[in-house]
């Protein structure tokens, strides 16, 4: 059955890891929904964070294919329970838009919030999960959305070890 | 280590000779040319081969690596020279062969601006190598090339490139040299768990019919005395993949066959017989397994492999022990029990019977007075006593040879397997004589196979390397027309070959050549050529319509393998 996974990987920080992690998921035909990377909680180790839909059986092949590549330090999936996770959107809407009081009371029932407004536009932002930022989206759109974007998830797990001790293990 | 100013070009060198390195395989361009000026001054201590294609030096590099139990080493340009060795690095990379390329690229202020050769080698070689980088600065050389021994040859070997700037090799930098021994984001030889090892050695106790396989893990791991001894002691009857042939004795009394689509036929049906199956160094390919959903569903599976991701890859195991091979064997020797398996042996032995006697059957129906290729191969067996290196190219010929050489000795053979690379042989053959030297080494290929890397006889000619060839022509790419036979209702499409004469292109070379085609010569043929001093092809005219059997076919079990 398939369903949604998010997987952390832990690496080192060298050049052309992006593509070394994706294209084990390509390989397999997986399609992966997002992909994000930052420098963790110790310095010099990345970590990715990639959502996809797929087996568990599959997830679990794909991990220990990822564990492989020499420069990766570790590999963990992840159901949706075991994770709190996040999106970060943004939203570009002419600023006239805003005479138009609905558009405030869309802002204030989806807790956004606006970062900037210019003479001719404004960005709104939103944080949560892609069903709320879409429904945003959505209720935006009547008033005219010129330009969106959605970031890639990132996860913290509920139940793991910490990094630092797995990389004294290692 | 005292440090000294050098270029990274004689950094390269200075590196390789640190590892021990004394064989490259290699061709020249402008993006390695300082390398190969600075390997001038190593002619005298490192042998630098000339191949006449860069498919040709790192099929080389495999059999070298095959046979000596070393990292092969290969040089190339960049550009077209590094995309040559697309298919080598794919081919090891499968077939678990150490392998340390070093590639030349252009300058690095050139970097991704479509300059004259400039390829991204990295790039394309990242799905097909164990790990790849390139280096841009000369003091980066020697760690780069530490790792990448390191890397190849530990844990799971495998192919590693390192693509190295023109500019760094020009450059000047302090010579160091430090081996690496350990990279905190990989580890070469696992703990392992002595629980999974109790466990599998409890399935292996209580079982009546258990079975072993093995591949290529045991010679990877040098684990031949400890695999024979563990043998001996549980009576268990052996099987091998194609990779695994020679790390048993063939002749041994519990060796019960090959393995596979062409395997022999007790080894396969016993395998959907056993109720413990152990597998050892072996990674459960289609081509052992055939159908997997009806593949060994009645057994236990103990599964001994150093590579984390095999186990439960294929076929779940029961037991996953995530180990080196000759550890797993060393302490599961001291925890099975002595035993015989005097009953279920001889249900091998009697299905081979089966075997031998209807493949006798099939053989009535081609032309007697033609030559078969199991003839061919089973002569060359008897007049090298299973003691020759032998390396096979990809097609009937190399099932035939993997079913009839008698591999008595380790690392004795060397063929594509995983790949299934035509034009394999030639030059792997060639590495291997390189290899081991003292060793005979005879390469069998395909008049198909053949024509696809024959350049490298300039090699042989060259290096004057002591090989014998022989080519087993039906005049046919032989394997795709059984599959047309049996499977295409015998639409034969493009599969009909036309070839050179072989002896005298041989002898352009200034091979000895000679080409038999009767029976009666075929003994004496054999003779001349292991007994003639230096180079050799044979070319055997054999039947143009002989099929490989057993079989299994594609989507079958191994219990459907077929004789007929
Ligand atoms: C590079 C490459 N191209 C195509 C194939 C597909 N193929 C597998 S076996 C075979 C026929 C080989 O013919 P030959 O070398 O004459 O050997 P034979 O089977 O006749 O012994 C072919 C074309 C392959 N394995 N490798
Ligand atoms: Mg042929």
């Amino acid at each position: 059955m398939e369903k949604t996974y998010t997987v952390s990987v832990f690496t080192e920080n060298s050049i052309g890891m992006m593509n070394r992690v994706t294209i084990i998921f390509t390989r397999r035909h997986l399609n992966i929904d997002s992909i994000t990377a930052s420098e963790s909680e110790v310095k010099g180790v990345f970590r990715y964070t990639i959502v996809l839909r797929t087996t568990r059986d599959q997830v679990d092949k794909v991990v220990k294919q990822l564990e492989k590549v020499i420069d990766v330090l570790k590999a963990f999936v992840h159901e949706e329970s075991e994770i709190v996770h996040q999106e970060i959107a943004m939203y570009k809407m002419r600023t006239e838009s805003l005479t138009n009081g609905d558009v405030e009371k869309v802002i204030r029932k989806h807790h956004a919030r606006i970062l900037t407004v210019d003479p001719t536009f404004m960005v709104i932002e939103k944080t949560g999960h892609v069903e709320e930022t879409q429904l945003l989206l959505e209720n935006l759109q009547p008033y005219g959305v010129l330009e969106f974007v959605r970031s890639g998830r990132v996860a913290i797990t509920k139940p793991m070890k910490e990094l630092r001790s797995y990389l004294e293990e290692l | 280590m005292n440090s000294t100013k050098t270029t990274g070009a004689e950094a390269v060198m200075k590196s390789l000779v640190a590892e021990g390195v004394d064989t490259i395989f290699g061709y020249p361009g402008g993006a390695i040319m300082p390398i190969y000026d600075a390997l001038y001054d190593y002619v005298s201590t490192v042998n630098h081969v000339l191949v006449r294609h860069e498919q040709g030096a790192i099929h080389a590099a495999q059999g070298y690596a095959r046979t000596s139990k070393k990292t092969g080493v290969v040089f190339a340009t960049s550009g077209p020279g590094a995309t040559n060795l697309i298919t080598g690095l794919a081919d090891a990379l499968i077939d678990s062969t150490p392998l340390v390329c070093i590639t030349g690229q252009v300058a690095s202020h050139l970097l991704g601006t479509d300059a004259f050769q400039e390829t991204d080698v990295v790039g394309i070689s990242m799905p097909i190598t164990k790990w790849n980088c390139q280096v841009t600065k000369a003091e980066d050389i020697p760690a780069a090339i530490a790792k990448a021994f390191y890397i190849a040859q530990s844990g799971r070997p495998g192919p590693v490139l390192i693509d190295i700037t023109k500019d760094a090799q020009f450059e000047e930098m302090d010579f160091q040299y430090e081996k690496c021994t350990h990279i905190r984001s990989y580890r070469g030889r696992p703990r392992i768990n002595k629980a999974h090892l109790e466990e599998a050695a409890s399935l292996i106790n209580n079982a009546q019919k258990p079975f072993l396989l093995i591949g290529q893990g045991i010679m990877l791991s040098n684990a031949e005395k400890e695999l024979v001894e563990f043998v001996e002691k549980s009576g268990i009857p052996v099987a091998s993949t194609l990779l695994g042939l020679g790390a048993f004795p063939n002749e041994h009394p519990q060796y019960v066959g090959f393995l596979g689509m062409h395997g022999d036929y007790a080894p396969n049906i016993k395998t959907n017989e056993c109720d413990v199956l152990i597998a050892i160094g072996m990674r459960f390919d289609d081509r052992v397994t055939g159908d997997v959903s009806r593949y060994a569903t009645q057994a236990k599976v103990v599964h001994i492999d150093i590579d984390a991701a095999e186990l439960n890859k294929i076929i779940p195991a029961d037991v996953g022990v995530h180990a080196d091979a000759k550890e797993a064997l060393t302490l599961l020797l001291d925890l099975v029990q002595e035993k015989q398996h005097t009953a279920w042996l001889q249900e091998f032995k009697d299905a081979k019977i089966v075997e031998e006697e209807t493949l006798a059957e099939n053989a009535k129906e081609l032309h007697s007075d033609e030559l078969k290729m199991d003839e061919v191969i089973k002569m060359l067996s008897e007049v090298t006593n299973g003691e020759a290196v032998v390396v096979t190219d990809v097609g009937q010929h190399q099932m035939m040879t993997a079913r009839y050489y008698q591999y008595n000795k380790t690392k004795s053979n060397v063929t594509s397997g995983g790949l299934g690379t035509m034009g394999f042989a030639l030059p792997a053959a060639i590495g291997a004589k390189i290899g081991v030297p003292d060793k005979p080494v005879v390469a069998i290929i395909g008049d198909g196979g053949f024509q696809m890397t024959l350049q490298e006889l300039g090699t042989i000619l060259q290096s004057d390397v002591d090989l014998k060839i022989i080519i087993l022509n039906n005049r046919f790419l032989g394997m795709v027309r059984q599959w047309q036979q049996m499977f295409f209702e015998k639409r034969y499409s493009f599969t009909n070959m036309v070839s050179p004469d072989f002896v005298a292109l041989a002898k352009s070379y200034s091979i000895e050549a000679t080409k038999v085609e009767a029976r009666a010569d075929l003994k004496e043929s054999l003779l001349e050529m292991l007994n003639h001093k230096g180079a050799y092809l044979l070319e055997v005219m054999v039947a143009k319509e002989e099929n490989v059997f057993p079989m299994i076919p594609t989507g079958a079990s191994v219990s459907e393998v077929r004789l007929n």
